[in-house]
């Protein structure tokens, strides 16, 4: 009877699991699905299955319109910036480093799991060349809507910046050069961080 | 049995697993109380009267490390070689949610040889203690739209602990409290610290002789002006300038200006160096020196 009682209670908890363990990531099918219920787990649930980019490893994501004005900064002109970064080849490591700085970064790691990050170092590189008026086209989406959903925060930010700083330091970017492009970043920290400022008082 | 419970209930389970590093993995974790997350130098050094900010402004900084979803704390020490005096103060200071800022400093001042000479005896000690708060209205130092500063509202309030000697010397009052407007940004563009500070005083030699006094009695606007050019991450070079109310009949007081460098060898650690000039000090004239102050925040 006490087994049976908590063999219900065990389904009862798992099944409201499941439901918020769907509704948080995509996942494969059940190997072995009740032949005789047949119940196509992945489309009660909502889940489409994404597949890889066989070329760019990349996984797709939601349509959204392209366009330069997605980096969310107007680049800079003339070529001493692009030059101050080591131009293109210089921009791919400093982008790909930072990248790599944060995923290994203990205080933001997490942030980064179970995210496309072939993609991000792709977009962020494209980013950065294209603000630095390197030659590029950036091809990925704005800004609100890439860290919507992510819970950042201004801390989580300061460190993906001190990343950015040792990546640029290690390609030997002068530091004027360094503040300069943070100052094309600066202003978009209400875009990339969704929990803002804690409140002093609860709200009443 | 057909219906595979115990499948089913291990499908359930290797999704609450799934679901459960999901959640783990989640940044909505509990957040530390102190997240050290400011970038180095941005909570900027210990001021003369305790705030936060450069050596002798108060900026719309706010103490300590803590981003605005934690706190932040400093402490510091501060000791300035004058001619004929000597400065020593310390105190610690509480940044909430880079919001508020609450401190308390006391400043020791040794006048040596010129306590004798103004018959207070030889290496007298004017002291004081200083309780300040400020609250950051809007902006931030480095963030948001560019030309947007971090712009602060602050009260410092002084208490001589000698006011029957500060009295003596034609003060008006041993207490005083000073009332701070303050505008404070890192232009990045250009690797430089502005700050400009509108403070309404009657403190006299910031404090120490009192407050108002014979020439002037009430508060005066008085102006702070900071620039800084940051040299790298962890260094910045800069200079000063205070104006400074002249309140009391028996000796003038000057503008104030000191030259700095300020250097975070370490994260939590901030030290700097100025040649600072006060002019006059209780009529001993040409009072320029060595500023060396530490500070360590988290
Ligand atoms: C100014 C600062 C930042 C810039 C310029 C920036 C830039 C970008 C870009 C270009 C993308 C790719 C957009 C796309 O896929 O189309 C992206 C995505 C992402 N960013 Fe940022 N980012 C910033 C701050 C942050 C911070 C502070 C974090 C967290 C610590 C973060 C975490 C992420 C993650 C996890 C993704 C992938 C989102 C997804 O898979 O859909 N970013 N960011």
């Amino acid at each position: 009877m006490g087994r049976t009682m908590k063999g219900i209670r065990v389904i009862a908890i798992s099944a409201a699991l499941m439901l918020s363990a769907a509704s948080l990531h995509a996942q494969q099918a059940p190997q072995e699905p009740p032949p005789e219920a047949a119940v196509d787990w992945d489309k009660e649930f909502g889940v489409t299955e994404k597949t890889r980019d066989p070329v760019t490893g990349e996984l797709p994501v939601d349509p959204y319109v392209q366009s330069n004005a997605n980096a969310g900064a107007a680049p800079f002109k003339g070529d001493g910036m692009a030059r101050a970064f080591g131009g293109k080849d210089g921009i791919r490591r400093i982008a790909q480093s930072t990248v790599a700085r944060s995923e290994a970064d203990p205080r933001i790691k997490a942030i980064f799991e179970k995210h496309d990050m072939g993609r991000l170092r792709r977009t962020l590189f494209e980013q950065f060349c294209y603000i630095l008026n390197a030659g590029c086209d950036y091809t990925g989406r704005a800004m609100p809507p890439s860290h919507k959903g992510l819970g950042t925060t201004r801390a989580d930010l300061n460190a993906l910046v001190e990343n950015l700083q040792a990546a640029m330091r290690e390609n030997r970017v002068p530091f004027a050069a360094q503040n300069r492009f943070l100052a094309k970043l600066a202003p978009m920290d209400r875009h990339v961080t969704e929990r803002g400022e804690k409140r002093l008082l609860p709200r009443r | 049995m057909p219906f595979s419970t115990p499948k089913l209930i291990l499908h359930g389970l290797r999704r609450t697993a799934l679901g459960a590093a999901l959640l783990l993995a989640s940044p909505a974790q509990a957040e530390p109380l102190l997240d050290d997350a400011k970038l180095l130098l941005t909570g900027g050094v210990t001021s003369v009267d305790g705030a936060s900010g450069g050596g002798l402004a108060t900026w719309s900084t706010i103490a300590g490390r803590g981003s605005e979803r934690a706190i932040g704390i400093s402490a510091h020490v501060t000791g300035i070689a004058l001619p004929d005096y000597g400065w020593q103060s310390h105190g610690l200071a509480l940044g909430i949610h880079d919001r508020v800022e609450l401190a308390y400093a006391r400043v020791n001042f040794d006048t040596r040889a010129v306590g004798a000479a103004l018959g207070l005896g030889r290496g007298f000690r004017f002291n004081q203690d200083i309780f300040s708060a400020k609250l950051r209205l809007v902006g931030d130092l480095v963030y948001g739209p560019a030309l947007l500063p971090a712009i602060a509202v602050g009260a410092a309030h002084k208490r001589s602990l000698d006011g029957a000697i500060v009295r003596a010397v034609g003060a008006a009052a041993a207490k005083g409290t000073d009332f701070t407007v303050s505008a404070t940004k890192l232009l990045l563009s250009r690797s430089i610290l502005v700050n400009a500070t509108a403070r309404l005083t009657r403190a006299n030699q910031f404090g120490l002789l009192g407050f108002g006094g014979g020439k002037q009695r009430g508060r005066t606007v008085q102006f702070e002006g900071s620039l800084a050019w940051q040299a790298s991450r962890r260094l910045a070079l800069g200079g000063e300038f205070r104006t400074r109310p002249d309140n009391l009949g028996i000796a003038q007081e000057n503008d104030a200006f000191d030259l700095f460098a300020a250097w975070a060898p370490v994260r939590n650690l901030t030290v700097t160096a100025a040649y600072v000039d006060v002019g006059s000090v209780a009529t001993f004239k040409g009072q320029r020196g060595a500023l060396l102050s530490l500070q360590a925040a988290f």
